[in-house]
């Protein structure tokens, strides 16, 4: 599988998942300049954590209208998947590949620290070696992580499972005990329509080395070789 | 006339407000053989103020040891380096922002953050991790809520968009810091042993180069306002505060690190306190050179703005650089590539003279040499810190060991301070395998099995009682903290925080505190390779404690062997290794139980401290330690508490007879661990070889931590207590 990292100016967790796609995958991802209006041949395009452009717009605002984005959309409306992790899930949705929008985090700071969540689905290319119900622990880092859309759209995601995963307690319970930062039911990560793009808050490219801690988000990036290779 | 040069009106009263003394005056115009201008006048006043020229800790600062078989580079450079093998280099230093931390919290502690990154990254280092220092007043001030919740906010601000991990740092509250709080950033960086960077200019002609932010009016005159006390009016100094972007930062570090991939760069130097002067003058001063700039090539943010206010902004996120002749082009390419200000504004000189133009005019025309090496240097009286009594443990009351447990987990100084580093990214990067909340952080350094330790600390109380043992105590616990978790202690950074040096008594702590920095050094082979001093931290003629922070960096070959705090499994024996006699003076049991801050602090057997230390460590990398923490505030009940709480298993443990319990439990003697093993008994006899008191205290396991004669409690009880403070204080109205 070859992956392509886009990189903004403020990006700054990109190394981070490009050492676990290195890992997993045994090739070294593209990194793309957010400058490059050409996309190279990639087969999985990934948008990293950070502050593009500082954020001191909206989150991901800047970015989202930057020229690489109209070549991600193009690929990602052919149906080249697109994994975008904390300010890359806040481009996708300012970028409108996912609805929906990223609040400040109802306790109006940063945080960082691990989470639990809930896997609710295992038939994507991106949560395909989870189980559905299966209650993992990943870190977030974020100030602004809070899932906010209109109850029909709330709704619709519900109903075409395409909510990813949920914030939830240890023992798995979607709660607001375990909702780490007020999202709406509890959402941490959704795809589209056709779960070819994955918006998430929580850093799974930070949960890959057994040195630093668990290791629950290495079957995210094992599925996507495992698919896409 | 149009020369600005001429003599223009100096009044005393001008002189006063830029800090300088008559004597410092007369000085500068000896110097220049004539009255100086304005903009003179400013560029002297701060290149000569105590945050610049160190006027009043220099003779002392010399004492400190800073060789060592490790020492690339010592202090005097942008930070200090030392081998960590492999062909890299760890590039570090702490740096205060008290005074603009006080009158802003989020931008002062932001900046703060901004101006210990740049002085990192310019030695070629890329930033791997920060930490900080931070004291504020008595809860119960009224600014202090504020205050605390801005510098949380703004160090976190900034660290996170830059995207470089703070991985560990300290807090404490006092009320001597009510006026005047504490805010100490450090930054570590790695290196190419072979590619560093530094500042001294070379080779007349070549053009000397401005990047990153536009210069605005903000922050003049910080370095002046940081080298002078409060009073009543330090609100209004507010505009001598700068504002930081961290962002640009981020695209600055990206943007040097590129260009210093190539050899494009003679020298480099950030724009910190006293921004285009303070670079620009130190580094001709240091290649002994003359060096000349047209202030109207400046990127300027704002209109009309003067020479002496081009010259003393202290804006953020730029650097001056000296390049090779004809790189200017590939330079410009990276900067113009990361959008960032790129301006040729002036060239290396053999005339060492400063010379500054601006609208045709010479704005300033000063000799380079006299304004860095004739800096007043004082030899300020000091007077000798009195002793205190020795106190006895029958001088002290005792109480129920486990209500003054509870007690003291709950107390602003030891309670859980996830409040705050929570709100830090500690793991952007990828490397940090140990995080903050135990003794000190592991940061495994890219692409390698080896990893960093590194820890801030200080303990002010034991500074003030007795500044010697004060001064040993803070070098020695960073060692120790260094230690416990497996790795090899390399060297120091220092941040020298006290009140007004020209009382006596606040120059006798300063003196004491060097003096026993220096034999904690020299014993453990732990040098100082740079740091930063921060006097007049005092405010109406009441100075805060002596704080000598203590920033350590220390070496693992193996980042997998370091070990955690946390218990780990029950049925493992606990041991503590060195020495309890049972010292509660200066203790944290005394001051929130008793209710008292007298008597003596702790001795600090430094021969013992590195017997015990080094016999520690070859236990840990023999991978025979399961856990290990080293005992400090609180004693050892606190210990043992932390290590339950930290691994969700309990403990039983008894006090041994000939030290009274109250002693033994929460004596704050020095140079101890408590470690958990499953092979007790070899280990002791291994570490008695060594001249290593060892004990069994107890064994791991069940839920609660118990003490002989005490009522248990769970570690969920613990915890619960321990992580309430500063969360329900911060949400307080």
């Amino acid at each position: 599988m070859q992956a392509a990292i886009i990189i903004f100016p403020g990006s700054n967790r990109e190394q981070d998942v490009f050492d676990a796609l290195t890992r997993t995958s045994g090739k070294p991802p593209l990194k793309v300049w957010h400058r490059d209006s050409e996309l190279p041949k990639a087969d999985l395009l990934v948008i990293p954590g950070g502050f593009s452009y500082g954020d001191y717009l909206r989150c991901g605002a800047m970015a989202a209208h930057s020229p690489i984005m109209r070549a991600v959309k193009e690929r990602a409306q052919r149906g080249t998947p697109v994994l975008g992790i904390c300010n890359g899930f806040q481009i996708l949705t300012e970028a409108g590949l996912l609805p929906g929008v990223l609040l400040t985090n109802k306790t109006l700071k940063f945080h960082c620290k691990n989470v639990n969540l809930r896997v609710e689905t295992s038939q994507s290319i991106f949560t395909c070696r989870y189980e559905a119900g299966q209650v993992i622990e990943a870190p977030v880092a974020h100030h602004d992580g809070n899932y906010f859309a209109d109850k029909k759209t709330l709704d619709r995601l519900e109903d075409q499972g395409l909510v990813a995963f949920r914030y939830c307690t240890p023992a798995g319970e979607v709660n607001e005990e375990g909702n780490a930062n007020g999202s709406a039911r509890n959402i941490a990560g959704i795809f589209n329509e056709s779960k070819t793009v994955l918006g998430l808050m929580p850093h799974p490219e930070d949960a890959t080395d057994p040195l630093l801690g668990k290791t629950d988000g290495q079957a995210l990036f094992a599925g996507l070789v495992g698919a896409l290779s | 006339m149009s020369g600005s040069t001429a003599a223009s009106n100096i009044s005393p009263e001008i002189v006063a407000q830029h800090g300088l003394t008559a004597d410092e005056f007369a000085r500068a115009v000896r110097i220049l053989g004539r009255t100086p201008n304005l903009t003179e006048l400013g560029i002297f006043s701060v290149m000569w103020s105590e945050h610049c020229s160190y006027k009043s800790s220099r003779k002392w600062l010399r004492r400190l040891p800073t060789a060592g078989p490790r020492v690339i580079c010592g202090p005097g450079e942008n930070a200090g380096v030392v081998d960590i093998g492999d062909g890299q280099a760890a590039i570090f230093k702490i740096e205060s922002h008290n005074h603009p931390s006080f009158i802003e919290p989020y931008q002062g502690a932001a900046t703060g953050v901004g101006g210990i990154l740049r002085d990192v990254f310019t030695m070629g280092a890329r930033p791997i991790a920060n930490l900080n220092a931070l004291r504020f007043g008595s809860p119960d001030h009224p600014k202090t809520r504020r205050l605390v919740a801005g510098v949380v906010a703004g160090i976190g601000g900034y660290g996170n968009c830059v995207g470089v991990p703070t991985v560990g740092g300290e807090c404490n509250f006092h009320p001597s810091y009510n006026g005047n709080i504490l805010v100490n950033a450090m930054t570590v960086g790695v290196a190419d042993a072979k590619r560093i960077f530094y500042s001294a200019a070379a080779g007349p002609g070549n053009p000397v180069i401005y990047v990153g932010a536009k210069t605005g009016r903000d922050g003049i005159h910080g370095a002046t306002m940081a080298s002078a006390e409060f009073n009543e009016d330090a609100d209004a100094k507010r505009p001598t505060v700068q504002v930081g972007d961290p962002f640009t930062e981020k695209l600055l570090i990206e943007a040097c690190l590129e260009l210093m991939a190539g050899d494009a760069i003679v020298a480099i130097q950030d724009m910190g306190a006293a921004g285009l002067t303070s670079s620009s003058v130190e580094m001709a001063g240091k290649g002994g050179l003359g060096i000349e700039l047209d202030l109207d090539r400046v990127p300027v943010r704002e209109e009309r703005m003067t020479p002496y206010e081009i010259m003393l902004s202290e804006s953020q996120e730029r650097m001056l650089m000296i390049l090779k002749p004809g790189s200017e082009d590939q330079a410009r390419r990276i900067f113009e590539k990361w959008e960032l200000d790129f301006a040729i504004i002036g060239r290396v000189t053999e005339t060492g003279k400063l010379i500054l133009r601006m609208h045709g005019d010479v704005a300033a025309d000063m000799p380079v040499g006299p304004l860095v090496t004739e800096a007043p240097l004082y030899d300020r009286p000091w007077t000798k810190t009195p002793r205190r009594a020795e106190l006895r443990p029958e001088d002290v009351p005792a109480v129920d060991p486990m209500s003054a447990l509870k007690k003291l987990l709950a107390c602003p100084d030891l309670a859980s301070k996830r409040w705050i580093w929570e709100q830090y990214d500690h793991l952007v990067m990828g490397h940090t395998v140990q995080r903050p909340g135990g003794d000190a952080a592991v940061v495994r350094l890219p692409g390698k099995r080896k990893a960093l330790a590194l820890v801030t600390d200080c303990t002010p109380r034991y500074c003030v009682a007795d500044p010697g043992r004060g001064g040993a105590q803070a070098v020695a616990e960073t060692w120790r903290n260094l230690t416990a978790v497996g790795a090899t202690p390399i060297a120091i950074t220092d941040n020298m925080n006290f009140g007004n040096p020209e009382r006596p008594e606040i120059m006798g702590q300063f003196v004491g505190c060097i003096e026993g920095m220096r034999e904690a050094c020299l014993a453990l082979d732990y040098p100082v390779v740079s740091g930063n001093v921060s006097l007049y931290n005092e405010t109406n003629g009441k100075g805060i404690l002596p704080t000598p922070v203590i920033g350590g960096v220390g070496l693992i070959d193996d980042a997998a062997k370091s070990v955690t705090l946390a218990f780990k499994r029950p049925g493992e024996a606990i041991l503590l290794v060195g020495e309890t006699r049972g010292h509660l003076g200066s203790s944290l049991y005394l001051r929130e139980i008793a209710g008292r801050e007298d008597g003596a602090p702790p001795p600090v057997d430094l021969g013992a401290e590195r017997r015990n230390g080094d016999a520690v460590r070859i236990e840990i990398l023999a991978g025979r330690v399961s856990a290990c923490h080293d005992v400090s505030d609180g004693g050892l009940l606190v210990a043992l508490a932390e290590m339950a709480m930290a691994g969700g298993v309990g403990a039983s443990a008894a006090a041994p007879a000939g030290v009274p319990a109250h002693a033994f439990w929460f004596g704050e003697d020095q140079g101890r661990y408590v470690l958990t093993t499953s092979d007790p008994e070899a280990m002791t006899a291994r570490l008695g070889v060594a001249g290593v008191p060892a004990r069994r205290l107890g064994t791991t396991g069940g839920d609660s931590l118990t003490v002989e004669g005490a009522d248990a409690i769970s570690t969920a009880e613990l915890r619960r207590i321990n992580e309430a403070w500063l969360p329900a204080y911060m949400a307080a109205p």
